[in-house]
């Protein structure tokens, strides 16, 4: 193992290894300071921060913050890294490599030929050495289309979860919740619940809820129900409607085993629903959700810090061309990250880290009660994620979930966000906005309180 | 259920859009009917009316004072009248540090560790206050007497064990102190806006301490009534999983909750 070392203040720093001076040189955080990871002051932190910016891309493929013979995810990066992609920043340092990414040299062609030959310990690097808002520009000239019956990521777009989850998954309160939505203009990126149990009755009767309202009123977008893995291959095999097939995953193997899952699992998910072929303009079926500080509380983060952790996770995502995958930033707790300064350095971190390795990244921007955050936080990052584009975020009623019990973005947040930036929803999505009237003159959503209820003649159609 | 009947019964809302109540507010109560959730709220330009906005900081406020609030065993005790209780606390000596630290909740303090009564316990039910003592207060008692009452009779149900700043885990570190088999750790769930009363039931065979991860155990969440699951209901699916869990050896992903179709386990 390497050491590095910088000296600041007169004083020299010295740090074993990559994994220690990439956690030493990340923004203050709980989660980090809980794994006994973070920098020991403000001084040592600026000072692992000079080391790094000399440290040579290169170095990240020589010495992997975890063995490569103990965690499958490790080898999944060491292997699928493509030498060829990575030649034009080859022979940079990670501070080189930042300056060339704000250039104009980076441009979106650019960086998109570029994402295979990242890992995810470069590119969390070069993040731990740029302030919020270099992580908005460079994240926001990196676009990533994925599509299944909505494209999503293209230019000047922001698409939605619509999230109508309930506690008790009551059809009657889900179809209430999901026709609030989309009276919102919400659901372009998927019409995703989370169960409130993971029995697959359960999961197959909102999942055959939401393929009779998708097909009936002919809505051009995809449901899931955020099952485990192993109850949609099992579901899929019983020829229910599956959709997008979903699994949270995290940055090593033993933190993915605390989920229940491994690569081979998620491969044969993968063969499964690509087989289904239920997609019309795309067929990315994969959805996974991401969140720094899952490896530190299942105990498996190896003492790598958390942000690196996570990025770690997208080399996961990316194996298996997703649709969607969304960091739930602020979901797990103020252990990980206390408040909602922290959340928003997070939620720009993952998103700039996801979107240069090649996702369709979309965020739940989010906070718990018992987090230091509330609503002007949600706004705050909205807005800086909204200018970085970000492919979608989730939205609840009222930002309020009545299942999970936590505040993310809500349908109206959405509609804010889409006024002020001039985002339009995912083109098939608002063609079909726009052909059930929902749409005014300039593209925005209209108010339909009132009588003049668009969704109403397609409503009369179903009590037909 | 059908997908013809759930259409149905969506077009059953979809009437009352149909032929709407004479406001657009009667339409939404209607609606409301069916679900908690913060819908038909309105707008004024993009944002919130500003009654919606105030109602939700509001209910923001209640939860963050909830989560503060202290728990107290006695009114669990109280509940369990016969039922023999132990009171434990985490290695979290305090509120703050408890929200803070997750390795400390986890961890049984090495006093009360000592005097946990070691046998061949079938299960144990451990209460403990997570983050939000009410959820406790209110649901806990219900759950394990409706539950214990589903067991047979020959099961060695250890004394319930009322346990102070304490997460899931903590369970693991009680059912090995204790040598039972098996845990129900019934928890108070993170308060959320519309709900913060709400009690989580994790189910874990054969816990080790630093072995037993997430995915070993199974949960059952939002049990809440009226608006959650009902006490009886939780009880039916726990005694479903538990026997589930002692055919297999084990709960997690493997053991999934079939008790709606009534089909074994495995």
């Amino acid at each position: 193992m390497s050491t590095y070392s910088a000296t600041l203040g007169g004083r020299k720093y010295t740090f074993a290894g990559l994994a220690s001076l990439l956690a030493a040189a990340s923004p203050e955080r709980s989660g980090d300071r809980l794994a006994g990871l973070a920098a020991e002051s403000a001084q040592a932190r600026v000072a692992a921060r000079w080391a790094l910016a000399e440290v040579p891309l290169a170095r990240f493929l020589a010495e992997p913050v975890i063995p490569y013979e103990d965690d499958d995810v490790t080898r999944l990066i060491v292997d699928s890294h493509d030498p060829v992609a990575f030649a034009p920043v080859s022979a940079l340092t990670v501070g080189d490599f930042r300056e060339w990414l704000l250039s104009e040299a980076a441009d979106a062609a650019a960086l998109a030929a570029l994402a295979p030959g990242l890992t995810p310990e470069m590119v969390a690097a070069v993040s731990k050495l740029m302030g919020n808002a270099d992580l908005v520009a460079v994240a926001r000239k990196v676009r990533v289309v994925t599509a299944f019956r909505s494209t999503i990521g293209l230019p000047g777009r922001l698409a939605t979860r619509l999230q109508p989850n309930h506690p008790t998954d009551d059809p009657a309160g889900v179809a209430a919740a999901l026709l609030d939505g989309l009276l919102l203009g919400s659901g372009d990126a998927v019409i995703g619940i989370n169960p409130a149990t993971d029995s697959p009755k359960a999961v197959r009767d909102l999942l055959e809820l939401l393929d009779g309202v998708i097909d009936r009123y002919s809505i051009p977008t995809q449901s899931c129900v955020l099952c485990h893995v192993t109850t949609s291959i099992d579901l899929m095999e019983r020829g229910a409607p599956v959709d997008l097939v979903f699994q949270s995953i995290a940055g090593t193997q033993a933190a993915n085993a605390s989920f229940g899952v491994t690569l081979g699992l998620l491969d044969e998910a993968y063969e499964a629903a690509k087989g289904l072929g239920r997609g019309t303009v795309g067929q990315n079926a994969l959805y996974f959700e991401t969140g720094q500080g899952s490896a530190l509380s299942a105990d498996a983060h190896h003492g790598v810090d958390q942000q690196t952790v996570e990025a770690r996770a997208y080399a996961v995502a990316r194996r298996y061309d997703p649709l969607l995958v969304n960091t739930v930033v602020g979901f797990i707790g103020p252990e990980y990250l206390y408040d909602g300064r922290q959340i928003l350095r997070a939620a720009l971190e993952d998103h700039f880290c996801g979107k240069l390795l090649g996702l369709p990244m979309g965020l739940d921007i989010c906070y718990t009660n018992h987090a230091d955050a509330d609503d002007d936080d949600i706004a705050t990052m909205l807005t800086m994620l909204g200018v970085a584009g970000a492919s979608f975020v989730i939205c609840t009623p009222g930002g309020d979930d009545i299942m999970l019990n936590y505040q993310s973005a809500s349908y109206h947040d959405a509609l804010y966000l889409r006024e002020v930036l001039g985002l339009r929803p995912a083109p098939e999505f608002e063609a079909w906005l726009d052909g059930i009237g929902l749409l005014d003159g300039g593209g925005a959503i209209r108010d339909v309180s009132g009588t003049a209820h668009p969704l109403m003649t397609i409503g009369k159609e179903i009590a037909a | 259920m059908t997908d013809d009947r759930q259409l149905g019964q969506l077009a059953t809302l979809v009437r009352a859009l149909v032929a709407p109540p004479e406001s657009d507010a009667a339409l939404w109560a209607s609606l409301r009917r069916h679900t908690q959730a913060r819908i038909g709220l309105g707008r004024a330009g993009s944002a919130l009316p500003t009654r919606h906005r105030l109602e939700l900081q509001a209910a923001h406020a209640a939860a963050r004072d909830a989560v503060h609030s202290p728990f107290e065993p006695d009114v669990v005790a109280a509940a369990l009248t016969g039922v023999p209780t132990i009171r434990v606390r985490s290695a979290a000596p305090d509120r703050l540090t408890y929200l803070q630290r997750p390795d400390l909740g986890r961890r049984l303090d090495d006093i009360d560790r000592a005097h946990l009564p070691r046998d061949d316990w079938d299960l144990v039910f451990v209460v403990a206050d997570g983050l939000s003592s009410r959820a406790v207060h209110e649901h806990a008692a219900p759950v394990i007497r409706e539950t214990t009452a589903l067991l047979p009779a020959e099961w060695r149900i250890a004394p319930v064990v009322l346990a102070e700043q304490a997460r899931v885990a903590l369970g693991d570190d009680i059912a090995q102190a204790l040598g039972a088999s098996m845990v129900v750790v019934l928890i108070g769930e993170r308060p959320g806006m519309s709900a913060a009363d709400s009690l989580g039931a994790y189910l874990t065979h054969t816990p080790r301490p630093g072995h037993t991860t997430d995915a070993d155990r199974n949960c059952l969440s939002n049990i809440r009534p009226p608006l959650g699951l009902a006490h009886a209901a939780a009880a039916a699916k726990l005694v479903a999983l538990m026997r589930g869990a002692r055919e297999l050896g084990c709960t997690g992903v493997a053991l999934k909750d079939e008790s709606d179709t009534a089909l074994s386990v495995g």
